[in-house]
Protein backbone atom coordinates (compact mmCIF):
# COMPACT_ATOMS: atom_id res chain seq x y z
CA UNK A 1 0.00 0.00 0.00
CA UNK A 2 1.39 3.37 -0.91
CA UNK A 3 1.74 6.07 1.72
CA UNK A 4 1.53 9.83 1.29
CA UNK A 5 3.45 12.59 3.00
CA UNK A 6 1.50 15.82 2.93
CA UNK A 7 1.72 19.35 4.25
CA UNK A 8 -1.49 20.65 5.79
CA UNK A 9 -2.28 24.34 6.17
CA UNK A 10 -5.10 24.24 8.69
CA UNK A 11 -7.29 27.04 10.03
CA UNK A 12 -7.06 27.12 13.83
CA UNK A 13 -9.40 29.33 15.78
CA UNK A 14 -9.76 28.95 19.54
CA UNK A 15 -13.26 30.34 19.89
CA UNK A 16 -15.85 32.41 17.99
CA UNK A 17 -14.22 35.73 18.87
CA UNK A 18 -10.64 34.64 18.13
CA UNK A 19 -9.37 36.07 14.85
CA UNK A 20 -7.89 32.70 13.84
CA UNK A 21 -4.77 31.76 11.88
CA UNK A 22 -3.37 29.17 9.49
CA UNK A 23 -1.05 26.59 11.06
CA UNK A 24 1.14 24.12 9.24
CA UNK A 25 1.23 20.39 10.03
CA UNK A 26 3.07 17.52 8.42
CA UNK A 27 0.77 14.57 7.69
CA UNK A 28 3.16 11.64 7.44
CA UNK A 29 2.58 8.14 6.08
CA UNK A 30 -1.07 8.55 5.20
CA UNK A 31 -2.52 5.43 3.49
CA UNK A 32 -4.19 6.21 0.16
CA UNK A 33 -7.16 4.12 1.31
CA UNK A 34 -7.87 6.52 4.19
CA UNK A 35 -10.71 8.97 3.89
CA UNK A 36 -9.98 12.67 4.31
CA UNK A 37 -11.42 12.60 7.82
CA UNK A 38 -9.34 9.53 8.72
CA UNK A 39 -6.28 11.43 7.53
CA UNK A 40 -7.11 14.16 10.05
CA UNK A 41 -7.73 11.51 12.71
CA UNK A 42 -4.19 10.24 12.14
CA UNK A 43 -2.76 13.76 12.39
CA UNK A 44 -4.83 14.40 15.53
CA UNK A 45 -3.58 11.23 17.23
CA UNK A 46 -0.05 12.49 16.85
CA UNK A 47 -1.03 15.96 18.05
CA UNK A 48 -2.64 14.46 21.15
CA UNK A 49 0.35 12.21 21.80
CA UNK A 50 2.61 15.26 21.62
CA UNK A 51 0.39 17.09 24.08
CA UNK A 52 -1.17 19.52 21.57
CA UNK A 53 -4.79 20.51 21.03
CA UNK A 54 -6.21 18.32 18.23
CA UNK A 55 -7.82 19.90 15.15
CA UNK A 56 -11.54 20.17 15.85
CA UNK A 57 -13.89 19.24 13.02
CA UNK A 58 -17.51 18.17 12.52
CA UNK A 59 -18.47 14.66 11.42
CA UNK A 60 -21.06 12.04 12.16
CA UNK A 61 -22.13 9.34 9.70
CA UNK A 62 -18.94 9.26 7.64
CA UNK A 63 -20.94 7.78 4.80
CA UNK A 64 -22.15 10.89 2.99
CA UNK A 65 -25.68 11.13 4.33
CA UNK A 66 -25.74 13.31 7.43
CA UNK A 67 -24.22 16.55 6.16
CA UNK A 68 -22.10 17.19 9.25
CA UNK A 69 -18.63 17.07 7.74
CA UNK A 70 -17.76 20.54 6.58
CA UNK A 71 -14.35 21.51 5.38
CA UNK A 72 -13.17 23.69 2.59
CA UNK A 73 -10.30 21.89 0.91
CA UNK A 74 -8.03 24.05 -1.24
CA UNK A 75 -10.78 26.67 -1.46
CA UNK A 76 -13.56 24.26 -2.44
CA UNK A 77 -16.07 22.88 0.10
CA UNK A 78 -15.82 19.05 0.19
CA UNK A 79 -12.88 19.42 -2.27
CA UNK A 80 -12.92 19.79 -6.04
CA UNK A 81 -14.15 16.21 -6.55
CA UNK A 82 -17.74 16.37 -7.82
CA UNK A 83 -20.65 14.89 -5.90
CA UNK A 84 -18.59 13.99 -2.84
CA UNK A 85 -18.72 14.82 0.86
CA UNK A 86 -15.46 15.27 2.75
CA UNK A 87 -16.04 12.00 4.60
CA UNK A 88 -16.38 10.13 1.30
CA UNK A 89 -13.26 11.70 -0.18
CA UNK A 90 -10.31 9.34 -0.40
CA UNK A 91 -6.68 10.26 0.01
CA UNK A 92 -5.84 8.53 -3.27
CA UNK A 93 -7.19 11.69 -4.92
CA UNK A 94 -4.09 13.50 -3.59
CA UNK A 95 -0.48 13.07 -4.54
CA UNK A 96 2.61 12.68 -2.43
CA UNK A 97 4.19 15.95 -1.30
CA UNK A 98 1.05 18.02 -1.88
CA UNK A 99 0.15 21.02 0.26
CA UNK A 100 -3.51 21.10 1.25
CA UNK A 101 -5.36 24.10 2.63
CA UNK A 102 -8.13 23.14 5.07
CA UNK A 103 -10.53 25.86 6.20
CA UNK A 104 -13.98 25.95 7.78
CA UNK A 105 -17.12 26.65 5.73
CA UNK A 106 -17.03 30.43 5.63
CA UNK A 107 -20.09 32.69 5.78
CA UNK A 108 -21.33 35.32 8.21
CA UNK A 109 -24.38 33.15 8.82
CA UNK A 110 -22.13 30.18 9.75
CA UNK A 111 -19.99 31.52 12.61
CA UNK A 112 -16.94 29.45 13.50
CA UNK A 113 -17.21 27.76 16.90
CA UNK A 114 -13.71 26.31 16.93
CA UNK A 115 -11.19 25.47 14.21
CA UNK A 116 -13.22 23.80 11.44
CA UNK A 117 -16.46 23.55 13.41
CA UNK A 118 -19.15 26.01 12.39
CA UNK A 119 -22.58 26.81 13.76
CA UNK A 120 -25.05 26.00 10.98
CA UNK A 121 -28.19 26.30 13.08
CA UNK A 122 -29.35 29.08 10.74
CA UNK A 123 -30.34 26.21 8.42
CA UNK A 124 -32.39 24.61 11.21
CA UNK A 125 -34.26 27.87 11.72
CA UNK A 126 -35.06 28.03 8.00
CA UNK A 127 -36.47 24.50 8.17
CA UNK A 128 -38.38 25.47 11.30
CA UNK A 129 -39.90 28.39 9.41
CA UNK A 130 -41.53 26.24 6.72
CA UNK A 131 -39.64 23.10 5.73
CA UNK A 132 -42.37 20.75 6.92
CA UNK A 133 -45.93 19.61 6.27
CA UNK A 134 -48.54 19.60 9.02
CA UNK A 135 -50.15 16.17 9.33
CA UNK A 136 -51.72 14.11 12.05
CA UNK A 137 -49.28 11.69 13.55
CA UNK A 138 -50.30 8.06 13.83
CA UNK A 139 -49.84 5.06 11.61
CA UNK A 140 -48.28 5.73 8.22
CA UNK A 141 -50.78 6.22 5.38
CA UNK A 142 -50.90 3.64 2.58
CA UNK A 143 -48.22 4.34 -0.01
CA UNK A 144 -50.78 4.68 -2.81
CA UNK A 145 -53.30 6.75 -0.83
CA UNK A 146 -52.15 9.98 -2.47
CA UNK A 147 -51.17 9.56 -6.12
CA UNK A 148 -48.12 11.61 -7.15
CA UNK A 149 -47.38 12.16 -10.85
CA UNK A 150 -44.06 10.55 -11.78
CA UNK A 151 -42.29 13.78 -12.90
CA UNK A 152 -43.25 15.47 -9.61
CA UNK A 153 -42.14 12.49 -7.59
CA UNK A 154 -38.78 12.49 -9.39
CA UNK A 155 -38.25 16.24 -8.95
CA UNK A 156 -39.22 16.06 -5.29
CA UNK A 157 -36.90 13.13 -4.77
CA UNK A 158 -33.97 14.93 -6.40
CA UNK A 159 -34.54 17.93 -4.17
CA UNK A 160 -34.98 15.78 -1.08
CA UNK A 161 -31.47 14.40 -1.56
CA UNK A 162 -30.10 17.61 0.04
CA UNK A 163 -28.31 16.70 3.28
CA UNK A 164 -28.17 20.28 4.55
CA UNK A 165 -24.40 20.40 4.70
CA UNK A 166 -24.06 24.06 3.75
CA UNK A 167 -21.40 23.61 1.06
CA UNK A 168 -23.55 25.67 -1.29
CA UNK A 169 -23.33 28.65 1.08
CA UNK A 170 -19.65 28.09 1.77
CA UNK A 171 -18.69 28.16 -1.90
CA UNK A 172 -21.03 30.93 -3.01
CA UNK A 173 -19.26 34.25 -3.65
CA UNK A 174 -22.21 35.89 -1.89
CA UNK A 175 -22.73 33.25 0.82
CA UNK A 176 -26.27 32.80 -0.48
CA UNK A 177 -28.36 29.91 0.82
CA UNK A 178 -30.58 29.74 -2.24
CA UNK A 179 -29.64 26.21 -3.28
CA UNK A 180 -30.38 24.76 0.15
CA UNK A 181 -33.61 26.72 0.63
CA UNK A 182 -34.79 25.99 -2.90
CA UNK A 183 -34.10 22.27 -2.49
CA UNK A 184 -36.03 22.11 0.78
CA UNK A 185 -38.93 24.20 -0.53
CA UNK A 186 -39.01 22.46 -3.92
CA UNK A 187 -39.09 19.02 -2.29
CA UNK A 188 -42.41 19.79 -0.55
CA UNK A 189 -43.80 22.26 -3.11
CA UNK A 190 -43.67 19.52 -5.76
CA UNK A 191 -45.83 17.10 -3.77
CA UNK A 192 -49.61 17.04 -3.25
CA UNK A 193 -49.00 16.80 0.51
CA UNK A 194 -47.13 20.09 0.38
CA UNK A 195 -49.75 22.12 -1.51
CA UNK A 196 -51.83 23.34 1.45
CA UNK A 197 -48.95 25.23 3.02
CA UNK A 198 -47.07 25.97 -0.20
CA UNK A 199 -47.34 29.77 -0.25
CA UNK A 200 -46.77 30.19 3.45
CA UNK A 201 -43.81 27.82 3.34
CA UNK A 202 -42.20 29.67 0.45
CA UNK A 203 -42.65 33.11 2.02
CA UNK A 204 -41.55 32.03 5.51
CA UNK A 205 -38.46 30.14 4.39
CA UNK A 206 -37.24 32.97 2.15
CA UNK A 207 -37.86 35.55 4.88
CA UNK A 208 -36.00 33.46 7.45
CA UNK A 209 -33.15 33.02 4.97
CA UNK A 210 -32.92 36.80 4.55
CA UNK A 211 -33.11 37.38 8.30
CA UNK A 212 -30.19 35.02 8.91
CA UNK A 213 -27.86 37.25 6.91
CA UNK A 214 -27.16 35.07 3.89
CA UNK A 215 -26.23 36.93 0.70
CA UNK A 216 -28.23 37.30 -2.52
CA UNK A 217 -27.91 34.86 -5.39
CA UNK A 218 -26.16 36.23 -8.51
CA UNK A 219 -26.70 33.14 -10.67
CA UNK A 220 -23.08 32.03 -10.78
CA UNK A 221 -23.94 28.40 -10.04
CA UNK A 222 -20.92 27.64 -7.87
CA UNK A 223 -23.34 25.91 -5.47
CA UNK A 224 -24.49 23.36 -8.03
CA UNK A 225 -20.87 22.51 -8.86
CA UNK A 226 -19.84 21.73 -5.27
CA UNK A 227 -23.08 20.24 -3.92
CA UNK A 228 -22.27 16.67 -2.80
CA UNK A 229 -25.81 15.66 -3.80
CA UNK A 230 -25.62 17.53 -7.12
CA UNK A 231 -28.81 19.49 -6.44
CA UNK A 232 -29.70 21.44 -9.60
CA UNK A 233 -30.07 25.24 -9.71
CA UNK A 234 -33.33 24.47 -11.50
CA UNK A 235 -34.78 24.40 -7.99
CA UNK A 236 -33.66 28.01 -7.49
CA UNK A 237 -35.59 29.02 -10.63
CA UNK A 238 -38.64 27.28 -9.17
CA UNK A 239 -38.18 29.03 -5.82
CA UNK A 240 -38.04 32.39 -7.64
CA UNK A 241 -41.30 31.52 -9.43
CA UNK A 242 -43.03 30.20 -6.32
CA UNK A 243 -41.93 33.19 -4.27
CA UNK A 244 -43.24 35.64 -6.87
CA UNK A 245 -46.57 33.83 -7.08
CA UNK A 246 -46.89 33.52 -3.30
CA UNK A 247 -46.09 37.23 -2.83
CA UNK A 248 -48.65 38.20 -5.46
CA UNK A 249 -51.35 36.06 -3.83
CA UNK A 250 -50.46 37.45 -0.42
CA UNK A 251 -50.76 40.94 -1.87
CA UNK A 252 -54.27 40.52 -3.27
CA UNK A 253 -55.69 38.61 -0.33
CA UNK B 1 -55.42 48.14 -0.16
CA UNK B 2 -52.97 49.04 2.57
CA UNK B 3 -52.13 45.37 2.99
CA UNK B 4 -51.34 45.00 -0.71
CA UNK B 5 -49.13 48.08 -0.62
CA UNK B 6 -47.33 46.69 2.35
CA UNK B 7 -46.71 43.30 0.77
CA UNK B 8 -45.18 45.06 -2.22
CA UNK B 9 -42.78 46.76 0.21
CA UNK B 10 -41.99 43.41 1.83
CA UNK B 11 -41.46 41.89 -1.59
CA UNK B 12 -39.07 44.65 -2.69
CA UNK B 13 -37.13 44.31 0.56
CA UNK B 14 -36.65 40.55 0.14
CA UNK B 15 -33.61 39.11 -1.60
CA UNK B 16 -35.65 37.51 -4.39
CA UNK B 17 -37.82 40.62 -4.82
CA UNK B 18 -34.82 42.87 -5.31
CA UNK B 19 -33.28 40.41 -7.72
CA UNK B 20 -36.48 40.55 -9.72
CA UNK B 21 -36.34 44.35 -9.87
CA UNK B 22 -32.75 44.12 -11.14
CA UNK B 23 -33.77 41.58 -13.76
CA UNK B 24 -36.78 43.60 -15.01
CA UNK B 25 -34.89 46.89 -15.22
CA UNK B 26 -32.00 44.99 -16.84
CA UNK B 27 -34.42 43.50 -19.35
CA UNK B 28 -35.80 46.95 -20.22
CA UNK B 29 -32.24 48.21 -20.80
CA UNK B 30 -31.42 45.13 -22.88
CA UNK B 31 -34.44 45.78 -25.13
CA UNK B 32 -33.49 49.44 -25.39
CA UNK B 33 -29.97 48.51 -26.49
CA UNK B 34 -31.34 46.41 -29.35
CA UNK B 35 -33.46 49.33 -30.54
CA UNK B 36 -30.68 51.86 -30.08
CA UNK B 37 -28.26 49.73 -32.09
CA UNK B 38 -30.73 49.20 -34.95
CA UNK B 39 -31.20 52.96 -35.19
CA UNK B 40 -27.51 53.76 -34.92
CA UNK B 41 -26.58 51.37 -37.72
CA UNK B 42 -28.53 53.66 -40.08
CA UNK B 43 -25.38 55.76 -39.98
CA UNK B 44 -24.06 53.45 -42.70
CA UNK B 45 -27.08 54.32 -44.89
CA UNK B 46 -25.75 57.86 -45.20
CA UNK B 47 -26.38 61.34 -43.86
CA UNK B 48 -29.86 61.75 -45.31
CA UNK B 49 -31.34 58.56 -43.84
CA UNK B 50 -29.64 59.00 -40.46
CA UNK B 51 -30.66 62.65 -40.10
CA UNK B 52 -34.23 61.78 -41.05
CA UNK B 53 -34.20 59.07 -38.37
CA UNK B 54 -32.91 61.57 -35.78
CA UNK B 55 -35.58 64.03 -36.88
CA UNK B 56 -38.23 61.30 -36.53
CA UNK B 57 -37.11 60.49 -32.95
CA UNK B 58 -37.36 64.15 -31.97
CA UNK B 59 -40.71 64.79 -33.59
CA UNK B 60 -42.37 61.52 -32.55
CA UNK B 61 -45.63 62.27 -30.64
CA UNK B 62 -45.00 66.00 -31.17
CA UNK B 63 -41.64 65.73 -29.43
CA UNK B 64 -43.13 63.99 -26.40
CA UNK B 65 -41.97 60.51 -27.45
CA UNK B 66 -38.32 61.12 -26.89
CA UNK B 67 -38.97 62.51 -23.41
CA UNK B 68 -41.17 59.60 -22.42
CA UNK B 69 -38.39 57.25 -23.50
CA UNK B 70 -35.72 59.29 -21.71
CA UNK B 71 -37.63 59.40 -18.43
CA UNK B 72 -38.46 55.69 -18.61
CA UNK B 73 -34.87 54.76 -19.36
CA UNK B 74 -33.49 57.03 -16.68
CA UNK B 75 -35.83 55.45 -14.13
CA UNK B 76 -34.78 51.92 -15.14
CA UNK B 77 -31.12 52.89 -15.08
CA UNK B 78 -31.27 54.55 -11.65
CA UNK B 79 -33.31 51.73 -10.12
CA UNK B 80 -31.01 49.11 -11.64
CA UNK B 81 -27.92 50.82 -10.24
CA UNK B 82 -29.50 51.50 -6.84
CA UNK B 83 -30.48 47.87 -6.32
CA UNK B 84 -27.33 46.29 -7.74
CA UNK B 85 -25.12 48.46 -5.54
CA UNK B 86 -27.27 47.53 -2.56
CA UNK B 87 -27.13 43.81 -3.40
CA UNK B 88 -23.40 43.87 -4.07
CA UNK B 89 -22.68 45.55 -0.74
CA UNK B 90 -24.85 43.06 1.14
CA UNK B 91 -23.18 40.17 -0.65
CA UNK B 92 -19.73 41.38 0.34
CA UNK B 93 -20.91 41.62 3.93
CA UNK B 94 -22.39 38.10 3.97
CA UNK B 95 -19.06 36.55 3.03
CA UNK B 96 -15.94 35.82 5.08
CA UNK B 97 -12.90 35.49 2.84
CA UNK B 98 -10.92 32.27 2.45
CA UNK B 99 -7.15 32.24 2.84
CA UNK B 100 -7.06 29.96 -0.19
CA UNK B 101 -9.73 31.23 -2.60
CA UNK B 102 -10.92 29.09 -5.49
CA UNK B 103 -13.59 29.36 -8.18
CA UNK B 104 -15.16 26.26 -9.69
CA UNK B 105 -17.35 27.50 -12.51
CA UNK B 106 -18.46 31.11 -11.98
CA UNK B 107 -17.58 33.01 -15.15
CA UNK B 108 -15.23 35.96 -15.09
CA UNK B 109 -18.05 38.15 -16.43
CA UNK B 110 -20.36 37.17 -13.58
CA UNK B 111 -17.68 38.10 -11.06
CA UNK B 112 -17.04 41.60 -12.37
CA UNK B 113 -20.69 42.67 -12.82
CA UNK B 114 -20.34 45.64 -10.50
CA UNK B 115 -17.18 46.86 -12.28
CA UNK B 116 -18.53 46.37 -15.78
CA UNK B 117 -21.72 48.09 -14.60
CA UNK B 118 -19.90 51.08 -13.13
CA UNK B 119 -17.87 51.45 -16.33
CA UNK B 120 -21.13 51.52 -18.27
CA UNK B 121 -22.39 54.20 -15.90
CA UNK B 122 -19.28 56.34 -16.49
CA UNK B 123 -19.64 55.78 -20.21
CA UNK B 124 -23.32 56.70 -20.30
CA UNK B 125 -22.64 59.98 -18.49
CA UNK B 126 -19.87 60.83 -20.95
CA UNK B 127 -21.93 59.68 -23.94
CA UNK B 128 -24.90 61.89 -23.01
CA UNK B 129 -22.69 64.94 -22.47
CA UNK B 130 -20.98 64.21 -25.78
CA UNK B 131 -23.89 63.54 -28.14
CA UNK B 132 -27.11 64.50 -26.32
CA UNK B 133 -26.27 67.57 -24.20
CA UNK B 134 -23.36 68.39 -26.56
CA UNK B 135 -21.09 70.30 -24.21
CA UNK B 136 -18.59 70.76 -27.04
CA UNK B 137 -19.90 73.85 -28.87
CA UNK B 138 -18.45 72.82 -32.25
CA UNK B 139 -20.22 69.48 -32.04
CA UNK B 140 -23.38 71.23 -30.87
CA UNK B 141 -23.38 73.44 -33.95
CA UNK B 142 -22.78 70.44 -36.20
CA UNK B 143 -25.50 68.50 -34.43
CA UNK B 144 -28.08 71.21 -35.10
CA UNK B 145 -27.44 70.95 -38.83
CA UNK B 146 -26.74 67.22 -39.17
CA UNK B 147 -26.49 64.59 -36.41
CA UNK B 148 -24.70 62.38 -38.95
CA UNK B 149 -21.89 64.95 -39.33
CA UNK B 150 -21.74 65.27 -35.54
CA UNK B 151 -21.16 61.53 -35.08
CA UNK B 152 -18.51 61.41 -37.79
CA UNK B 153 -16.76 64.42 -36.25
CA UNK B 154 -17.22 63.11 -32.70
CA UNK B 155 -15.33 59.90 -33.42
CA UNK B 156 -12.34 61.63 -35.02
CA UNK B 157 -10.94 61.92 -31.51
CA UNK B 158 -8.92 58.74 -30.74
CA UNK B 159 -9.45 59.04 -26.98
CA UNK B 160 -13.22 59.10 -27.46
CA UNK B 161 -13.04 56.05 -29.69
CA UNK B 162 -10.77 54.11 -27.35
CA UNK B 163 -13.00 54.83 -24.33
CA UNK B 164 -16.01 53.84 -26.42
CA UNK B 165 -14.47 50.49 -27.34
CA UNK B 166 -13.39 49.76 -23.74
CA UNK B 167 -16.87 50.57 -22.44
CA UNK B 168 -18.50 48.38 -25.10
CA UNK B 169 -16.17 45.50 -24.20
CA UNK B 170 -17.33 45.68 -20.60
CA UNK B 171 -20.94 46.07 -21.73
CA UNK B 172 -20.51 42.87 -23.73
CA UNK B 173 -19.17 41.14 -20.63
CA UNK B 174 -22.08 42.52 -18.54
CA UNK B 175 -24.63 41.28 -21.04
CA UNK B 176 -23.09 37.85 -21.53
CA UNK B 177 -23.89 37.07 -17.89
CA UNK B 178 -26.82 39.45 -17.47
CA UNK B 179 -29.09 38.23 -20.26
CA UNK B 180 -28.83 34.58 -19.18
CA UNK B 181 -29.33 35.71 -15.60
CA UNK B 182 -32.71 37.30 -16.44
CA UNK B 183 -34.12 33.88 -17.32
CA UNK B 184 -32.98 32.30 -14.06
CA UNK B 185 -34.21 35.21 -11.93
CA UNK B 186 -37.61 35.14 -13.60
CA UNK B 187 -37.72 31.38 -13.02
CA UNK B 188 -37.68 30.53 -16.72
CA UNK B 189 -34.50 28.46 -16.83
CA UNK B 190 -34.36 24.69 -16.54
CA UNK B 191 -31.77 21.98 -17.19
CA UNK B 192 -33.22 21.50 -20.68
CA UNK B 193 -33.13 25.17 -21.66
CA UNK B 194 -29.84 26.08 -19.90
CA UNK B 195 -27.71 25.54 -23.01
CA UNK B 196 -29.99 27.53 -25.30
CA UNK B 197 -30.20 30.40 -22.80
CA UNK B 198 -26.45 30.58 -22.50
CA UNK B 199 -26.16 30.66 -26.27
CA UNK B 200 -28.79 33.40 -26.65
CA UNK B 201 -27.05 35.45 -23.98
CA UNK B 202 -23.60 35.21 -25.56
CA UNK B 203 -24.95 35.74 -29.08
CA UNK B 204 -26.89 38.84 -27.99
CA UNK B 205 -23.84 40.26 -26.20
CA UNK B 206 -21.68 39.59 -29.26
CA UNK B 207 -24.10 41.23 -31.73
CA UNK B 208 -24.43 44.30 -29.49
CA UNK B 209 -20.65 44.48 -29.16
CA UNK B 210 -19.78 44.15 -32.83
CA UNK B 211 -22.68 46.40 -33.85
CA UNK B 212 -21.77 49.28 -31.56
CA UNK B 213 -18.00 49.24 -32.07
CA UNK B 214 -18.38 48.95 -35.85
CA UNK B 215 -19.42 52.62 -35.95
CA UNK B 216 -16.46 54.36 -34.27
CA UNK B 217 -14.00 51.87 -35.75
CA UNK B 218 -15.22 52.42 -39.31
CA UNK B 219 -14.96 56.16 -38.80
CA UNK B 220 -11.65 56.23 -37.00
CA UNK B 221 -9.76 53.38 -38.66
CA UNK B 222 -11.28 53.24 -42.13
CA UNK B 223 -12.15 56.90 -42.59
CA UNK B 224 -15.87 56.28 -43.09
CA UNK B 225 -17.74 59.55 -43.72
CA UNK B 226 -14.62 61.45 -44.75
C1 LIG C 1 -27.12 49.47 -20.54
C2 LIG C 1 -26.98 49.29 -19.29
C3 LIG C 1 -27.20 48.00 -18.52
C4 LIG C 1 -27.79 46.82 -18.91
C5 LIG C 1 -28.41 46.49 -20.25
C6 LIG C 1 -27.73 45.93 -17.77
C7 LIG C 1 -28.25 44.66 -17.76
C8 LIG C 1 -28.19 43.81 -16.68
C9 LIG C 1 -28.86 42.55 -16.60
C10 LIG C 1 -29.73 41.96 -17.66
C11 LIG C 1 -28.55 41.99 -15.39
C12 LIG C 1 -28.98 40.63 -14.87
C13 LIG C 1 -30.16 40.73 -13.94
C14 LIG C 1 -30.39 39.45 -13.20
O1 LIG C 1 -29.62 39.12 -12.27
O2 LIG C 1 -31.34 38.73 -13.52
C15 LIG C 1 -27.69 42.90 -14.73
C16 LIG C 1 -27.13 42.67 -13.49
C17 LIG C 1 -26.29 43.56 -12.85
N1 LIG C 1 -26.03 44.86 -13.24
FE1 LIG C 1 -26.56 45.70 -14.97
N2 LIG C 1 -27.09 46.55 -16.74
C18 LIG C 1 -26.76 47.82 -17.16
C19 LIG C 1 -26.13 48.78 -16.40
C20 LIG C 1 -25.60 48.60 -15.15
C21 LIG C 1 -24.94 49.61 -14.38
C22 LIG C 1 -24.73 51.07 -14.79
C23 LIG C 1 -24.54 49.03 -13.23
C24 LIG C 1 -23.78 49.77 -12.17
C25 LIG C 1 -23.80 49.56 -10.93
C26 LIG C 1 -24.94 47.63 -13.27
C27 LIG C 1 -24.67 46.68 -12.30
C28 LIG C 1 -25.14 45.40 -12.31
C29 LIG C 1 -24.82 44.39 -11.32
C30 LIG C 1 -23.87 44.56 -10.13
C31 LIG C 1 -25.54 43.25 -11.66
C32 LIG C 1 -25.54 41.92 -10.92
C33 LIG C 1 -26.67 41.90 -9.96
C34 LIG C 1 -26.98 40.53 -9.47
O3 LIG C 1 -26.72 39.56 -10.18
O4 LIG C 1 -27.48 40.43 -8.35
N3 LIG C 1 -25.60 47.40 -14.45
N4 LIG C 1 -27.49 44.01 -15.51
S1 LIG D 1 -28.01 21.93 -1.57
FE1 LIG D 1 -26.23 20.54 -1.66
S2 LIG D 1 -24.53 21.79 -0.89
FE2 LIG D 1 -26.40 22.82 -0.24
S3 LIG D 1 -26.87 22.05 1.79
FE3 LIG D 1 -27.99 20.71 0.35
S4 LIG D 1 -26.57 19.00 -0.05
FE4 LIG D 1 -25.32 20.63 0.90
S1 LIG E 1 -19.92 12.82 8.05
FE1 LIG E 1 -22.01 12.53 7.43
S2 LIG E 1 -21.96 13.35 5.42
FE2 LIG E 1 -19.88 13.43 5.96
Amino acid sequence: MSLLNLTLKVWRQDNPSDSGRIETYEAKEIPTSASFLEMIDIVNERLIKDGHDPIHFDHDCREGICGMCSMTINGVPHSKERGTTTCQLHMRKFSDGETIYIEPFRAKAFPVIKDLVTDRSSFDRIIGAGGFISVRTGSAPDAHAVPVPKPDADAAFDAAACIGCGACVATCKNASAMLFVSAKASHLNHLPQGQVEKDQRTLSMVRQMDAEGFGNCTNQYECEAVCPKEISVQHIAKLNRDYLAASAREGVS
Amino acid sequence: MSSSKCSLCTFIKSSIGRKLVVALTGLALVLFLAGHLSGNLLIFAGAEVFDAYAEFLHSFLHGMGVWVARIGLLACFVIHIWFTVLLTRENKKARTPYVHEATVQASKSSRIMIWSGLTILAFVIFHLLHFTVRIDSDLAALGEASPWEMVIQGFQNPLVTIFYVIAMTLLCSHLSHGVASIFQTLGLRSKKTAGAIKFISCAYAFVIYVGFISIPLSIWLFGFGR
